[in-house]
């Protein structure tokens, strides 16, 4: 049955901005998406949001809704009460572009800073074997939809401009964690350069990452974490360090 | 300006636009470990009522110094005196900062408390207070990177407290074959702890989550996957052993100071 409810959208750009209060038409079973559609249908013609596939699978209209990052093709306008505003706004982590859109190239520049998978030079391309339980660990990463709201919501960005320079970011340590724990990758100082140049060691793993990936991927849990452990293991932990050395050999 | 007020964002003056009670848990956490942290401060300087044959506080044990009342020790193994530089020296403290350090670089309660006591953040897209962050990268959070010590040690102490619960099976004369509630809080207590410490993050790592092919090396695979469904419980074991634990102490120092009988079910 349609009701009327009321929603509160940021519009602006770079110059300024502010909330709009709007009241619009939301069907049963609708998403705020939907709505922000008929928004944009009768009253705002010229509001800019960001959208593809409204499946959660494309990871494009990812925005904060009242106060917390989200995509908007998954949050069920039923999921708030009868009488409750519902605020949308663009993304709080990245320079706005306009209205709802936001522009994430920050993520783009920081994939492009992790070093590829490296094949071993032995294997011809088709000659690689994974066991599945090899196969299965990295799968969970590869979830993945780069929605990016683990990085707009991760504070060390978030509340701090100037760690950009230095911090890529949980999508990215998953990429890292992917790579590292590959039984064939061949390049041998993932950890090092996570710690050095990635900024492993600015997170502080209060787990807001997992909390808002829609892809449900343990960030913290299965990939930070372990990274740091990985990193203790080369640069923290002498008594592994020097194993490392006799034995000769990094990632078993 | 920084963070979400920084010029090239959206300009939004709020902190946060969460309708939600997004401050209740951090305050929760920061009301609970501040209680704990003030009990066990009270419970390490109070040097008494932590031992009653045969029960001893988890805040004691195991009691190293010669100053430990008798009954209290292992085999009457002392090294430890009991002043030193003319201070008189409780036997908790010669210990607690095992464990201390284990939940204080615990990766569950470095969450909790970066939360609830450092507000960095108070919570997922509230704004934090500080003009600065470089989390765990210089002194002193880089020592973070210890937690595999005292991971490794705090295996020791539960061994200790294990040793504990099975001779609380005895009676205050002695005789074995006896068992009180004393026994089983004793008993809940070690077994919240080993739960505790073999669902930590160190410990998964350890025992296979360092390896790169778990095809491999089937056995550390299979530890692994085992520990990783402790690991999904961690924070639950994180609370409820620290409450066993405190409990267990709060238990002892009763019955110690003849407040409360410690009743015997055989």
């Amino acid at each position: 049955m349609a009701r009327n409810i009321k929603l509160r959208i940021w519009r602006g750009d770079s110059t300024d901005g502010g909330l709009k209060d709007v009241v619009v038409e939301a069907n049963e079973g609708e998403v705020v998406l939907d709505v922000i559609h008929r928004v944009q249908a009768t009253q705002m013609g010229d509001l800019a949001v960001r959208w593809n596939c409204k499946a959660g699978k494309c990871g494009s209209c990812s925005m904060e809704i009242n106060g917390k990052p989200r995509l908007a093709c998954m949050t069920q306008v039923a999921s708030f009460g009868e009488e409750e505003t519902i605020t949308v706004t663009p993304l709080r982590a990245f320079p706005i572009i306009k209205d709802l859109v936001t522009d994430v190239s920050f993520n783009y520049k920081k994939a492009m800073e992790i070093p590829a998978y490296e094949h071993p030079k032995e294997l011809a391309p088709g000659q690689a074997r994974m066991e599945q339980i090899d196969v299965e660990r990295s799968q969970e990463f590869r979830k993945c939809i780069e929605c990016f709201l683990c990085q707009d919501v991760c504070h060390v960005v978030r509340d701090h401009e100037e760690n950009k320079k230095s911090f890529a970011g949980p999508r990215f340590f998953i990429r890292i964690a992917e790579l590292d724990m590959h039984p064939l990758d061949m390049l041998k100082n993932r950890k090092k350069t996570a710690q050095e140049e990635h900024g492993l060691g600015m997170c502080n793993i209060t787990k807001c990452c997992t909390e808002v990936c829609p892809e449900h991927i343990r960030i913290t849990d299965n990939a930070i974490i372990p990274m740091k452990e990985r990193v203790v293991d080369i640069k923290y932990d002498p008594a592994r360090w020097l194993g490392s050395k006799i034995r000769r050999r990094e990632g078993l | 300006m920084s963070g979400v007020f920084s010029p090239t964002r959206a300009k939004i003056k709020e902190r946060t636009l969460r309708t939600d009670k997004w401050w209740l848990q951090p305050l929760i956490t920061f009301g609970v470990l501040f209680s704990f942290i003030i009990y066990a401060t009270f419970r390490a300087f109070e040097n008494a009522n932590y031992f009653v044959e045969p029960l001893i506080s988890p805040f004691y044990s195991p009691c190293l110094s010669q100053a430990c009342v008798a009954g209290s020790t292992i085999a009457g193994f002392t090294p430890v005196s009991a002043h030193v530089l003319n201070f008189a020296l409780s036997p908790a403290l010669i210990i607690l900062i095992f464990p201390l350090g284990f939940r204080m670089t615990c990766y569950y309660y470095r969450k909790a408390y970066y939360r609830a006591f450092w507000l960095s953040p108070p919570a997922c897209a509230v704004a934090e207070p500080h003009e600065k962050y470089t989390g765990e990268t210089r002194a002193p959070l880089i020592f973070q990177n210890a937690h595999r010590w005292f991971f490794y040690a705090g295996l020791v102490f539960n061994v200790f407290l294990t040793y504990d619960a099975i001779i609380s099976f005895k009676n205050d004369q002695g005789q074995w074959g006896h068992m009180s509630v004393g026994s089983l809080v004793l008993l809940i207590s070690s077994s919240l702890l080993w739960f505790y410490s073999l669902s930590c993050h160190t410990c998964r790592h350890t025992v296979g989550g360092r390896l790169k092919h778990f095809s491999k090396h089937p056995v550390r695979y299979k530890l692994w996957t085992w520990v990783s469904i402790l690991n999904h419980k961690h924070q639950q074991f994180a609370w409820y052993s620290l409450a066993a634990v405190a409990f267990a102490d709060i238990y002892v120092r009763e019955v110690a100071t003849g407040a409360w009988t410690n009743f015997y079910f055989f």
